[in-house]
């Protein structure tokens, strides 16, 4: 009895097609995962050795002239690199503020859950809206509405550089607004996340010593999210240099260098946007110069985003 | 001076600022709101007042300034289901292996953490790098049939940004499959390959679903990636040779009619900007609902 049992179960092995396939499914998930590696690696390979070229040509000089001539095939990109420094960062300090504010104000306990549910759900929601149709809605709505407002800025305030130019349509102002749309939701959504995250007890703890609503805020909960919120910022720094379509159909796409915000201007992925598909020869390695520039920049500040996170972050 | 009793002064200055502060944080969230609100009324009343049933489903016509005869988005709205289609296809196997490798089979090493680094930062390479990259290596080279612009090199363009949303998403949904399944399934004798197709793949399906409709909606909007490697075509999609050509999409036609001088060309603009963000809203809104049966579970 006993022994008729034993051999009936008695330890079944593997068969080798099992084992081939578990071995070939683990190689498979594997080859998957590199495909991501090998990706990035060959974006940036090929973006450099297209430029080659022109990074041979110009050096370093490349990035500080603003010639950008195909008929004597001149080229440099400061206007376009200097375009998109001064919008990403102009639009990030003023979406920081209204970001931040907006996801306090969403998890304190202001207004009663459900709304603040509600316009949570809409900032998300309204992230998803493209960049090409908010670049539709800039120029066909924005852009005509805010030129009076504009006029009047340099009408009064034309004697500082920056609002020197009269204000003909695109420009850079609007192009900063309409990048401040863009990256509010992301700004709002990181930080209301890394808000919510903060432990119960230090708000309880703050308020239980007569601490106010806002010096809660201030002193308790701002400092321990700011790992989040420092992401975010960073992450929407990124977003705010590469993004191109909006920006591309309200900032004018001018090449010819001024410090006036209410003139036309460049970045560097309206001048990829603009010029890419009809270059040839010398100008798409110039053009290419230019999207490494680009990727490098994001690159920097998405790596250094990642490492904020990790060393900001407390642990409670 | 000691207080003494215990009631609220609202003229203390820590209450007044307090009140201000309040008053500051409502005024920067209606500010924030206000025009993100304002561009879903104009496309809404925009776009929806010169929808027809006509314009859905014929072709665009040479520009011109009537709105009659300008024609339609049809052949953009089939474009935008066929190149996001092709990026679905590439990025799917290719997100949910990478993930799966992530979640099940990594044990935290140099590989993996390398990763799992290089999909975050993938996912911050603007759009239009992707754009130049695919240019670069498909269109220009003419790999695919000696095709220059075409539907699958757009497609593989997106693809490019909807892998690492799919990779994150299937890496923590399998995380969330309690181990105890893991283990059960193992400790029956499942080899490894049976455990994560029968137990731990079902098990996180709807929150993968999650991250592949996400990244499909931010696909389906992008445009700086197609401007030069779909490009743009006038006319409908009728065999599947098609894919091998220049091929329209509604974020395209939306850029390229946007800047045209005449009105009727503008609207159509405005109807693919309709067309687009109802789509992109309502796949959000399903990702959502996938995601909070998940939780629910």
């Amino acid at each position: 009895m006993t022994s008729e049992n034993t051999t009936k179960y008695s330890l079944r092995r593997r068969p080798k097609s099992e084992k081939l396939i578990d071995e070939s499914f683990r190689k498979l998930t594997i080859a998957m995962a590199a495909m991501v590696a090998v990706v990035l690696v060959s974006i940036l390979l090929v973006v450099f050795f297209e430029s080659t070229e022109a990074i041979g040509r110009y050096g370093l000089s490349f990035l500080v002239t603003s010639e950008w001539n195909p008929v004597t095939d001149e080229y440099g990109a400061f206007t376009a690199i200097y375009g998109t420094m001064l919008t990403s960062l102009a639009s990030l300090l003023i979406a920081i503020p209204l970001g931040v504010g907006t996801a306090i104000f969403i998890t304190e306990n202001i207004i009663p859950e459900k709304i603040r549910n509600l316009v949570g759900l809409m900032v998300e929601l309204l992230a998803a809206i493209p960049s090409v149709v908010l670049g539709l809605w800039a120029i066909m709505v924005m852009e005509p509405f805010l030129r009076p407002f504009l006029k009047q800025l340099h009408e009064n305030l034309g004697w500082i550089p920056i609002f020197s130019s009269e204000p003909i349509g695109p420009g850079v102002a609007p192009a900063i607004l309409i990048l401040v749309v863009m990256i509010l939701p992301i700004i709002t959504s990181i930080s209301r996340d890394s808000i919510n995250q903060v432990p119960d007890k230090l708000r309880e703890a703050a308020y239980g010593i007569g601490a106010t609503r806002w010096s809660t805020i201030f002193n308790i909960i701002l400092p321990a999210a700011i790992s989040g919120i420092a992401g975010g910022i960073l992450l929407a720094l990124g977003r705010a240099m590469g993004e191109t379509m909006a920006v591309t159909m309200i900032i004018g796409n001018s090449n010819n260098f001024s410090w006036s915000i209410l003139s036309p201007g460049y970045t560097i992925s309206a001048l990829l946007a603009n010029q890419f598909g009809e270059a040839d020869g010398s100008q798409v390695s110039s053009l290419m110069f230019a999207a490494l520039i680009l990727m490098i920049l994001t690159l920097v500040v998405n790596i250094f985003a990642q490492w904020i996170v990790k060393k900001l972050s407390l642990k409670y | 001076m000691i207080q003494k009793d215990l009631t609220y002064k609202k003229n203390l200055p820590r209450n007044i600022i307090g009140k201000l502060l309040t008053f500051a944080s409502f005024c920067f969230s209606t500010i924030a709101i206000a025009p993100l609100i304002l561009v879903l009324v104009y496309v809404v009343i925009k776009g929806g007042s010169v929808l027809s049933v006509d314009i859905l489903f014929s072709e665009p016509q040479p520009p011109g300034d009537d709105l009659g005869s300008a024609g339609g988005i049809g052949n953009a709205i089939v474009g935008t289901f066929i190149i996001t289609g092709i990026a679905t296809l590439i990025s799917l196997p290719i997100g949910v292996g990478g993930g799966i490798y992530l979640a099940e089979y990594s044990k935290g090493g140099y590989f993996a953490r390398f990763i799992r680094f290089g999909t975050n930062v993938l996912s911050g390479v603007p759009s239009i790098i992707a754009g130049v990259f695919i240019y670069a290596v498909i269109v220009v080279t003419k790999v695919i049939y000696g095709s220059m612009f075409s539907g699958i090199a757009g497609g593989i363009s997106l693809s490019i940004l909807m892998i690492p949303t799919v990779i994150k998403t299937t890496d923590e949904g399998l995380k969330l499959v309690p181990d105890e399944l893991r283990k059960a399934s193992l400790g029956l004798g499942a080899s490894m390959f049976t455990t994560i197709t029968d137990i731990t793949l079902p098990s996180a399906v709807k929150s993968i679903s999650t991250g592949v409709v996400l990244g499909l909606a931010r696909a389906a909007g992008e445009t700086a990636p197609l401007i030069f490697t779909a490009l743009f075509s006038y006319y409908h999609i009728t065999s599947f040779s098609d894919i091998f050509y220049e091929m329209s999409s509604l974020s395209v036609l939306i850029y390229n009619f946007a800047l045209e001088p005449y009105k009727a060309q503008n609207e159509l603009a405005w109807a693919a900007s309709f067309i687009l963000v109802t789509v992109l809203l309502l796949m959000n809104i399903l990702s959502r609902y996938l995601g909070s049966i998940t939780t629910n579970k």
